[in-house]
């Protein structure tokens, strides 16, 4: 069963795949969950050393980081016309001579979602009307989900009618601090249960975790719980997205599909900033999920400035001269 | 394909390596590698030449000019020329060459790691992660100790000259293990590379030049086993250091015994890598790839044992059935490939029925799908599961990217098992519970053991093996030992035998008849052969009998010292009370052994009073030590601990001369026992009696039983039996030479760790020469224990 579903997940048509409808919570398995920090971070280093992606393969993954990218803007200075001109960004986020260069005029690049706060719900659905674009909001009191409870229910449930077809909550971290393995699977439950239809990622805030042990546990609540995704952080801890973090999440991804069948998407966020990264990032995915794992549908970036340097890596790519930021529309 | 069809596969393309630097280089050298004598590359009237292989394509990468004999020959010459004033510089004047050699090898880096894997068939991610960097560090950590010999080794020296001869799986790195610490302790080389691989050595060279290094001190000679035995059996060297195959180890142990020349081996390996059920699973998964899949698994310290414990069998076989599908095999110069060529086509027909052997003896076979490249010589990472210990492919190494896997049920079925092998090199070891990795890490007969990591290594800790593996360390502090010897030796004479005693008529009586047995298993026992051996003193009298040993005594000693191996788990303070104890009960009866001495040797009283209190003494001076001789903690580039753990050898065999009857087995036995090895000895065959009067001291001391066995009798003959018992893991010998070539010979076959005088004769009343930190050592093995930590 392990090895055959694991591979069905991992090589069979993502078509197949269903979405996450979580299971009972099994403590067992929870507490039997290792993470060897050493070794991991061994490993994770090894990921940009054994694959290396060049020349046109190079300009196929950064278009890839592209449309797996979350294009996010979450300051507290943010206004409408801001969130505008990024989901203007967000529908055409390269330059289109470079689009054309690389002969990808009919693919209609765009990123794989725009990232706001509840309140610019409203205003970015608007500006990606016609498109395919989906919005997703932060809820649940981000990024320090210390609001009562119940304003966090209602607060997912009034982004989904503003029309956010997917929601990124945030886990209580004094539940997994607190060992509240039961705490954090209801409240888990109940989240996915307000956000109805759209898809909810549920962010560990991994850095405020503590050890990657404690990571791994909460994936595993959090998917038995139902998350769509399990995303890393909010990109205002004082650690987000790392390698080591990435492997134990996508991991327990691979655990949590063979054991249900179940396909769990992963969002690594915050501090991912070069094309570089990106590359390695995927190539991670690739090697410990498989191909199903390079599409937006399980697999996203958070990221608010990586989407400049790949501009600027593809033009390099085909002029050959190193570009700049300036030549580049901001998002 | 064009960016749109990429988009679809997401495949990564290929990112091949430039090799046109590396190319331009060999063209150069009109792509023909010579040996370097004397600080040039040697050219011959009638060059012979062999082609050098790229074993990705199989096509001719480059010639080598095979060194003549008279090649080995000058090279020695220029070894020896150079030895002495590259020993008389300053610790800091050889340092600041080392350490240009290390800053050339990083200028050099990818000239370096490019020609390696164009060579050997190595990934370029390996040759350029791996090899080179290491090759850098062990020049940079050398030549510190250089810098720090005569501080941190007083009463050394260098070796002198000495031979090496390194395989092809690292070329480069064996290299760099074996001339960066000779030459930091003052020792000039000659050294053959492997016939497969040269190529890097002869770059290596050309740095030396470029270092400015004095000609002679390093000197390479290319070609096959027959110039690397013309090396090792070369008069003019002081040492050989091999790494290679247990087979050729046997056969230098063999063909160099009784030369006097310090050997070290490094041979192969079936090590173990142990999965207990609280191991995090996913990752000891990455620990086999780079435990097997790391070099095409060409690599001595391979983890090729999968041990895994039952509840957890299948879903970790399961996930190494996935993993096994991603792993990428082809051409070593593409910077995406996890799996490169294997050597030659030899050692791919190796591996090719050694799985055929397996799978005949109802192996699983596990390999990924996908064709390999057409050319070159290529195996996909396989893993044969579900074998038996029965199984060949169980018990013999492999060399190739091949796992056989098995599961057991407790702890201690799992070091059962992993110690059910001639070899014992390396072990892995994967769990969380510390309690267990420092439990199991010990018990694991193997030089390096890593826990929760593999194949990590490191020029500040040591690495060699155990049985069949062979012995001596490289790296660390503990690896210097292998290119010193202490400053006294040179001093030395040879032992001169005294002809024995020719019996007449006259007996000198005791009151009571008193008849000196064995001592086996903490019993006086009877000699098998039911004879006795008359004693005579140096006049001719005879003073007494003692047991005729003959073979099955030896064995039923070796069966008792092995019953005693607890011994070795007893507490430093527990050994150091017993030892204390035979001090004092032998000093109670003082008098007595020295009337024994002034009967059996005629020695005058003063100089038998003064054996007997030097060799309370001793006894003193090791119960002392028995606490007290602490391994380190090696600095090494990791967040964790290199614990390099001084293990006692297990069951000894020590051989003692005629000369100081008493104390001579005091100095031997004392430091054997207090390290934990339990003993079969054998006493001087002319002065017996001072040790068989022992029994009575050991019996009143509180000694375990089979701690200590002696068998009286003829020494050389019992000596061979020793030698060649494959349950003793050491032996030592004193005696005369003829006998030291003996025990050297008979060791081979088990490649035992020996210690033989060579003929020469020490001083044993001398607490330098009779006492010196050589027995502690040689009564004791370094093994590394990495403990990576961090939650």
């Amino acid at each position: 069963m392990t090895y055959q579903s694991t591979v069905h997940l991992l090589e069979e048509d993502s078509a197949t795949l269903k979405r996450n409808e979580g299971m009972p919570l099994d403590l067992d398995w929870v507490e039997a969950v290792q993470a060897n920090k050493s070794a991991i971070e061994r490993r994770a280093a090894s990921f940009p050393a054994r694959r290396s992606i060049k020349k046109n393969f190079q300009a196929a993954w950064l278009i890839k980081s592209v449309e797996c990218m979350d294009l996010t803007t979450l300051s507290g200075d943010d206004t409408a016309n801001r969130v505008r001109r990024l989901c203007a960004k967000a529908k055409q986020p390269i330059r289109a001579d470079i689009i054309e260069a690389l002969g990808l005029e009919n693919r209609n690049i765009t990123t794989g979602a725009v990232c706001v706060y509840h309140e610019m719900i409203e205003t970015a659905v608007h500006a990606l009307e016609g498109t395919n674009i989906p919005v997703a909001a932060v809820s649940t009191g981000f990024p320090a989900g210390l609001t009562p409870h119940i304003l966090k229910l209602k607060e997912i449930e009034m982004s989904v009618a503003a029309g956010a077809k997917e929601i990124d909550i945030v886990i209580s971290r004094r539940h997994v601090l607190e060992g509240n393995w039961q705490a954090l699977y209801k409240e888990m439950q109940e989240f996915r249960q307000a956000c109805g239809d759209a898809h909810v990622k549920a962010i560990l805030a991994t850095g405020e975790l503590g050890t990657l042990r404690n990571v791994a546990r909460a994936s595993l609540i959090c998917m038995m719980a139902g998350a769509d995704f399990i995303k890393t952080s909010t990109g205002k801890e004082s650690v987000n997205a790392t390698l080591p973090v990435s492997l134990t999440m996508v991991r327990a991804i691979r655990d949590y599909g063979a054991r249900t069948g179940f396909a769990v998407g992963y969002k690594p966020a915050g501090g991912i900033s070069k094309a570089k990264d990106s590359l390695t990032y995927l190539t991670l995915m690739k090697e410990e999920l498989g191909r199903n794992w390079l599409e937006p549908e399980l697999f996203r970036f958070g990221a608010s400035s990586l989407l400049g340097d790949i501009e600027r890596q593809l033009e390099h790519h085909i002029t050959g001269r190193y570009s700049a930021a300036n030549r580049h529309p901001i998002g | 394909m064009n960016i749109e069809e990429i988009l679809n596969t997401m495949d990564y393309g290929t990112a091949p390596e430039d090799t046109s630097p590396a190319l331009k280089w060999l063209d150069a050298r009109e792509w023909t590698i010579k040996p370097f004598i004397n600080g040039e590359f040697v050219d011959h009237d009638a060059p012979v030449y062999f082609d050098t292989i790229n074993p990705a394509t199989g096509e001719r990468l480059a010639q080598i000019q095979t060194a003549t004999e008279s090649d080995v020959d000058n090279a020695v010459k220029a070894a020896r020329k150079a030895q002495g004033p590259w020993a008389k510089l300053t610790g800091h004047e050889r340092a600041k060459y080392l350490y240009a050699i290390a800053r050339l090898i990083q200028k050099h880096s990818r000239l370096f790691a490019v020609l390696e894997s164009l060579d050997n068939g190595k990934p370029i991610r390996e040759s350029r992660d791996i090899d080179v960097p290491l090759v850098a560090r062990h020049f940079y950590h050398h030549a510190g100790w250089a810098q720090l010999m005569e501080r941190e080794l007083p009463g050394m020296e260098p070796v002198g000259v000495v031979g090496q001869v390194i395989p092809w799986n690292f070329p480069l790195l064996m290299l760099a293990w074996k001339i960066a610490p000779a030459l930091a302790m003052g020792n000039t080389v000659v050294l053959k590379p492997a016939e497969l691989t040269s190529i890097t050595a002869n770059l290596f060279a050309q740095i030396c030049q470029e270092a400015g290094l004095p000609k002679g001190v390093v000197n390479l000679v290319t070609g096959d086993g027959s110039i690397g035995a013309a090396l090792t059996e070369h008069d003019g060297i002081d040492k050989v250091a091999f790494t290679g195959s247990t087979e050729v180890g046997r056969l230098i142990r063999a063909r160099t015994a009784g030369s006097g020349k310090k050997l070290t081996l490094e041979l192969g390996g079936k090590s173990p890598f142990i999965v207990f059920d609280d191991a995090d699973l996913d990752s000891a998964v990455e620990g086999i790839v780079d435990a097997i899949w790391f070099n095409q698994g060409q690599v001595c310290c391979a983890g090729s044992r999968l041990l895994v414990q039952e509840p957890i069998a299948q879903k970790f076989i399961d996930k190494l059935r996935l993993r096994i599908k991603n792993l990428r095999v082809g051409d070593p110069l593409d910077k995406s490939t996890d799996i490169g060529a294997i050597i030659d086509g030899n050692q791919l027909n190796t591996i090719k029925s050694l799985v055929q052997r397996g799978l005949d003896e109802g192996a699983e076979l596990i390999q990924p799908d996908g064709d390999l490249p057409s050319e070159g010589y290529f195996y996909p990472p396989t893993l044969l599961a579900n074998v038996d210990t029965a199984s060949h492919v169980a018990q013999e190494e492999i060399f190739g990217p091949v796992l056989v896997s098995m599961t057991f049920r407790t702890p201690s079925e799992a070091v059962q098992l992993a110690n059910n092998t001639r070899y014992g090199l390396a072990a892995s070891v994967w769990t969380e519970n510390i309690n267990l990795a420092m439990d199991i890490a010990p018990k694991v007969k193997a030089g390096v053991v890593w826990v929760n990591c593999t194949n990590h290594l490191d020029a500040a800790a040591g690495f060699g093996g155990m049985r069949e593996s062979g012995f001596g360390r490289e790296g660390g502090r503990e690896g210097l030992f292998e290119y010193v010897k202490p400053t006294f030796l040179k001093g030395l004479k040879p032992i001169v035998t005294s002809a024995a005693s020719t019996p007449n008529d006259d007996i000198i009586t005791s009151d009571v008849d008193r008849t000196a047995k064995l001592y086996i298993g903490g019993k006086q026992s009877r000699p098998d052969s039911g004879y006795a051996r008359a004693i005579y003193n140096p006049k001719g009298k005879l003073i007494g009998h003692v047991g005729e040993g003959n073979r099955k005594d030896i064995r039923n000693a070796v069966e008792a010292a092995t019953a005693a191996k607890s011994w070795a788990n007893s507490t430093g303070h527990l050994r150091a009370q017993i030892l204390y104890y035979i001090g004092e009960n032998l000093s109670t009866r003082a008098d007595e052994f020295a009337d024994r001495l002034q009967q059996v040797s005629g020695s005058s009283a003063k100089a038998a009073a003064n054996e007997v209190s030097s060799a309370i003494s001793r006894w003193f001076t090791y119960a002392a030590w028995a606490d007290k001789y602490d391994g380190n903690v090696h600095s090494v580039p990791i967040r964790g601990v290199a614990l390099a753990m001084k293990e006692a050898n297990g069951v000894m065999g020590l051989v003692c001369p005629d000369e100081a009857p008493l104390l001579a087995f005091t100095s031997m036995v004392a430091p054997a026992i207090a390290m934990g090895n339990s003993v079969v000895t054998v006493p001087s065959t002319q002065n017996p009696l001072s040790v068989t009067d022992l029994y009575q001291v050991f019996e009143t001391s509180d000694l375990p039983s089979g701690v200590v066995n002696i068998v009286t009798g003829d020494r050389y003959s019992l000596a061979k039996t020793l030698a060649e018992h494959a349950g003793v893991d050491a032996i030592w010998y004193h005696g005369d030479k003829p006998g030291s070539k003996m025990v050297e010979e008979a060791s081979a076959h088990n490649i035992k760790r020996t210690w033989c005088n060579d003929g020469m004769a020490i001083d044993w009343f001398d607490e330098n020469q009779g006492a010196s930190d050589e027995f502690l050592r040689q009564a004791t093995q370094v093994k590394n224990v990495w403990v990576p930590y961090g939650e």
